[in-house]
């Protein structure tokens, strides 16, 4: 088969090297998505660790028998 | 890999493809016979290349995996596999593209080149449904390493079985002693190569880099909800907040 014109095929280049390029984009764009997701449970497992830090600070405050922690300033002299 | 790597590494992945398309409509002459339509060769040919060394890579890890039971080598193998089947889909449509450009056909079923790299494709596509087939992770790691070595060995002697046949209408590659290729398009030609190799290798890492992190965040999650919260149930993770 005799080559094509540039005319002809130019829009044939162009839809190839376009392909590779649209499979790239749509690659990163899974990729970036998948890191939004790791990113919010990050967010996540963060706030719960803190929100159960806390929690257990506040239950050994309450619990019967044990006497709350004293800052250095409150410590009699 | 640390995450200064990573990023070097994908800055001179871009810097090569940069350099390698630029050789390609700016360097590299235009071919005598195809004319300007031969600039799909500097894409399709590379891409066919690292994706067929990229399942034999994807074999060599599951050898690995198998010989010592590291599940890093298993998760290797998966990735190489996973990236070369989306590189193939790519093959398979430049191809698809240039067949059309240039025999006027999208496809040419009496071609051994073009069916061969088909079957090759589509024996990986069954990695997936074979992989996630078998619930048991050690046995679905196992099974899956005895496929992609098999697989891994039949690409080599598929590939030495076309170069045996007749071709019919598809060029053979480097088929002459000088490589068939006048030296200007020979270097565009290696550069888009090692540009594509670094593209696979890097997407490889950033894989492999996410596998990890989710991975680790699994575990912290599993260490996190199996710790007992001091507010009773009410305080444990929901179980919608699993990871998927």
């Amino acid at each position: 088969m005799p080559a094509l014109p540039l005319d002809d095929a130019g829009p044939y280049v162009a839809a190839a090297y376009l392909v590779f390029v649209v499979l790239l984009i749509v690659y990163v764009g899974i990729m970036a998505a998948r890191l939004g997701n790791l990113s919010r449970e990050i967010e996540s497992l963060a706030e719960l660790a803190e929100r159960r830090e806390r929690e257990r600070n506040q239950g050994l405050d309450s619990e019967p028998g044990v006497e709350p922690e004293r800052s250095s300033e409150e410590a009699p002299a | 890999m640390r995450a200064n790597a990573l990023r070097n590494i994908s800055i001179l992945t871009a810097v090569m493809l940069g350099l390698g398309f630029g050789l390609v409509f700016f360097y590299a002459p235009l071919d005598a016979d195809q004319g300007f339509v031969q600039k799909i060769f500097y894409l399709h040919v590379p891409l066919a290349i690292i994706a067929l060394v990229g399942f034999i890579i994807g074999g060599i890890h599951a050898i690995r995996h198998l010989r010592t039971g590291d599940p890093v080598h298993d998760a290797r193998s998966y990735v190489s596999i996973h990236m070369s089947v989306i590189f193939g889909v790519a093959v398979l449509l430049t191809g698809a593209i240039w067949a059309r450009a240039s025999w006027g056909v999208w496809w040419e079923w009496r071609e051994p080149t073009l069916v061969s790299f088909l079957i090759v494709f589509l024996l990986y596509a069954t990695y997936y449904p074979l992989r996630y087939a078998i619930p048991d992770r050690e046995r679905q790691a196992r099974y899956a390493s005895v496929f992609a070595i098999t697989a891994g060995a039949f690409v080599p002697l598929n590939f030495m079985a076309v170069r045996l046949a007749e071709s019919f209408i598809h060029p053979r590659t480097f088929a002459t002693a000088n490589g068939g290729l006048p030296p200007k398009m020979q270097l565009t030609f290696w550069v888009c190569l090692v540009a594509m190799a670094l593209l696979w290798y890097t997407l490889v890492r950033f894989e492999l880099t996410a596998k990890r992190t989710r991975g680790q965040l699994n575990r912290l999650r599993r260490a996190l909800d199996s710790s007992p919260p001091p507010g009773g149930a009410a305080a444990r993770i929901a179980p919608g907040a699993a990871v998927r």
